[in-house]
C-alpha cells in the first residue's frame, strides 16, 4: 500500500530522532574514550599527555575500585532481593479481594514518585537519626540500643532507602502480571483440590517468571547508577563504605578533577551496564515479535 | 459455609493489605506531619504523632529564606520543557515506525532502547566539559537539553506501543477516501492517539521532575530545580527537620498526584511494553 512518497516521508520523520540519539550516544562516548587515554587534570589545563592505557591500569588496580565494585554489587543484589522477595507477597496480597484496594495501591506506589533527594534526606534524618529519629525511639521503646545507621551499617542504610523506593515498582509490575493471569486456570486447580501452596508454585510462579526477569533487568540498570541517595546522605563514606562505581567516578571527575581516570572508570561502568542491557534487549526484542 | 470462609478471607487480606500499605506509605506521612510541627517538636523524643501544635510557618519560612518558588519554577521549566521537546521529536519518529515499518524498524527500536542503558556516569566527564566550555553549566537550557535526550528513548517507545494499537484499517479507509498524510495525521490519527500521548507526557514529566543525576551535577544555584534545592538541606550545619519536611512536601506533592493518575502507564513505559 505504502507509496514511495510515504516511504520517503516516513524516513524523514524518523531522521531527527535517530540523528539526535546517535549524536547523544557517539559524541560523549568518543570523548570519554579519548580522555581515558590522556593524563588530564582540570586543575592543570593544557598539560594533557597521551598515556595509553595507563588510566585503566590506575583505575582498575586502585583499591577504591575494588571496594566500590563490591559495594555496587552488594547494593544492586540486596535491593533486588528485597524488592522481589517483598514484592511477590505484596502483589499477591493486593491481588486478593481487599476492601479499599485502590487506596491501598496508592499508598504502596507512592514512594516511587518521591524524588531521590527527598527520600534519602527524610530517611536519614526523620527516621534513621541515631538520637531523634523514629527508629531510635522505637528501639528504646523495646529496650534496645538505637542503631547509628550511617556510622555502623552505612551501606545497609542506603540499601534500605533505595529498596523502599523500588519496592513499589516491583510490586506494581508483579501485580499487573498477576491480574493478567487466567482466573479459570487457578479455579480449576482449586476444584481439583490443589492446595494454595501448590497452586502458587505450579501456576502463579511460572506465570511470574517473565515479569520477575523484567523487574530484575530494569532495576539493575537503574541501581547500577544509584547516585543521589549516596550524594546527600553519606558522600560515599565513612571511608569508602558507601562508594559505588557511579559515585567513585563522580568523585574522581568533579572532586579530584582527574579527567583521565574518571573517563577510564566511566568506560568500565558502560561495559558493566552493557552486559545487563544485552539480556534486557533480547527479552524485549523477543516480545516485539509477538 | 463457603460464604463465611470468603468473608473471613476478605477480612484478613484487607487488614493485612492496609497494614503493609500504611507501613510503606508511613515515611511520607511522617514527613508531611513533621512539616506542620515546630522545629523543636519535629526533633522531640518521644515524638508526637497528631497532638502537637500545628503550624504552617515552616512553609512561609522556606519560601522567604530560600526562594522556594524560584526552584519550583526551574523544575516546571526543566521537566515541562524537556517533555515538550522530547514529544515533538518523538511523535513523528514513533508515527513513522508504527505505520510505515521497514525491516529495519525493530533494530532501530532496540538500538534506541540500548542508548537508555548507557549509564549517565559513563559520559559525565565529557558532558561536564562540553557544558563548561559552552557556558551551559547551571543553565536551564542545558538541563532541558540533557533530560530531553535522556528520556527520548522511553518517549519514543511508549508512543510506538500506543500507536501500534491504533487499528490500521481506519488509516487505510482514510487513504482510500483520498486523505493526504497531513489530513490523516490531523483528523484521524491525532484524536485516536491522544490518550497514549497524555500518558506518555505524564510519565515523562514524572521522570524528568525526579531526575537527580544530571540536575545535581550540572546545576548549583540559579538553574537548580527542586532535586538540587532539597539536596542543599543535607549540609550538616543546620538540621532543620520541619523546614526540610515542608520543602520536601511541596516538592513531591504535585508529582505524587500526577503519579497516582499514571500507574498503569508507568508499568508500560518503564518496561518498554514488556509487561502490560
Amino acid at each position: 500500500m505504502a507509496t514511495r512518497q510515504t516511504q520517503v516521508l516516513a524516513r524523514s520523520l524518523l531522521t531527527p530522532a535517530v540523528g539526535l540519539l546517535f549524536i547523544w550516544m557517539i559524541v560523549p562516548l568518543a570523548l570519554t574514550i579519548y580522555f581515558s587515554t590522556l593524563r588530564y587534570s582540570l586543575l592543570d589545563p593544557g598539560s594533557e599527555v597521551f598515556v595509553g592505557l595507563e588510566n585503566f591500569r590506575y583505575f582498575l588496580t586502585d583499591p577504591a575500585f575494588l571496594a566500590s565494585l563490591r559495594n555496587t554489587l552488594v547494593l544492586v543484589g540486596s535491593v533486588l532481593a528485597l524488592t522481589i522477595l517483598l514484592g511477590i507477597p505484596l502483589a499477591l496480597l493486593l491481588d486478593q479481594p481487599v476492601i479499599g484496594r485502590n487506596f491501598v495501591r496508592l499508598m504502596v506506589i507512592a514512594p516511587f514518585f518521591v524524588m531521590p533527594t527527598v527520600s534519602a534526606l527524610v530517611w536519614k534524618n526523620l527516621l534513621m537519626h541515631p538520637v531523634s529519629g523514629l527508629f531510635a525511639w522505637l528501639a528504646t521503646l523495646f529496650g534496645l540500643t538505637p542503631i547509628d545507621w550511617f556510622n555502623d551499617v552505612p551501606l545497609f542504610a542506603v540499601i534500605l532507602i533505595v529498596a523502599w523506593q523500588w519496592l513499589p515498582f516491583a510490586t506494581l509490575i508483579l501485580l499487573t502480571a498477576l491480574q493478567s493471569l487466567d482466573e479459570e486456570q487457578k479455579e480449576a486447580a482449586e476444584m481439583d483440590g490443589a492446595s494454595a501452596v501448590s497452586t502458587f508454585i505450579y501456576i502463579t510462579l511460572p506465570h511470574l517468571a517473565r515479569p520477575i526477569t523484567v523487574v530484575i533487568l530494569i532495576e539493575t540498570i537503574f541501581l547500577l547508577t544509584v547516585f543521589a541517595e549516596i550524594f546527600v546522605t553519606t558522600g560515599g563514606g565513612p571511608g569508602l563504605q558507601t562508594t559505588n562505581i557511579a559515585f567513585l567516578i563522580y568523585a574522581q571527575a568533579l572532586i579530584q578533577f582527574d579527567v583521565g581516570s574518571a573517563s577510564a572508570g566511566g568506560l568500565v561502568a558502560v561495559v558493566i551496564a552493557n552486559i545487563v542491557a544485552f539480556f534486557l534487549v533480547r527479552i524485549v526484542g523477543r516480545n516485539l515479535e509477538a | 459455609m463457603a460464604r463465611m470462609a470468603t468473608t473471613r478471607r476478605v477480612a484478613i487480606s484487607t487488614v493485612a493489605a492496609w497494614l503493609f500499605g500504611f507501613l510503606i506509605f508511613f515515611p511520607i506521612l511522617w514527613m508531611v506531619l513533621a512539616s506542620f510541627k515546630t522545629e523543636l517538636e519535629a526533633f522531640a523524643i518521644p515524638p508526637s504523632f497528631l497532638f502537637f501544635h500545628w503550624t504552617t510557618e515552616n512553609y512561609a519560612t522556606v519560601q522567604e529564606r530560600s526562594d522556594y518558588f524560584h526552584h519550583a519554577l526551574n523544575s516546571i521549566i526543566i521537566a515541562g520543557g524537556s517533555t515538550v521537546i522530547a514529544l515533538l521529536i518523538a511523535i513523528p519518529a514513533a508515527w513513522s515506525m508504527a505505520f510505515s515499518p521497514t525491516k529495519r524498524t525493530k533494530d532501530i527500536l532496540l538500538w534506541m532502547l540500548s542508548t537508555k542503558m548507557m549509564p549517565p556516569v559513563g559520559v559525565l566527564v565529557p558532558i561536564y566539559l562540553i557544558y563548561k566550555s559552552f557556558g551551559l553549566l547551571d543553565s536551564r537550557t542545558g538541563l532541558v537539553f540533557i533530560l530531553c535526550l535522556g528520556n527520548l528513548p522511553i518517549v519514543i517507545w511508549m508512543l510506538f506501543t500506543y500507536f501500534k494499537e491504533i487499528p490500521r484499517d481506519i488509516l487505510e479507509a482514510a487513504r482510500m477516501d483520498g486523505a493526504t498524510i497531513g489530513r490523516e495525521l490531523v483528523y484521524v490519527l491525532t484524536p485516536m492517539a491522544i490518550p497514549g500521548l497524555a500518558s506518555t507526557m505524564l510519565l515523562n514529566l514524572i521522570l524528568a521532575w525526579n531526575e537527580a543525576f544530571w540536575t545535581l551535577n550540572l546545576s548549583t544555584s540559579y538553574a537548580a530545580p527542586l532535586t538540587t534545592f532539597i539536596a542543599s538541606y543535607s549540609s550538616p550545619e543546620g538540621l532543620f527537620w520541619a523546614k526540610l519536611s515542608a520543602a520536601s512536601t511541596l516538592a513531591i506533592a504535585p508529582i505524587l498526584v500526577l503519579g497516582w493518575f499514571s500507574q498503569k502507564q508507568l508499568v508500560r513505559g518503564l518496561t518498554f511494553g514488556a509487561v502490560k
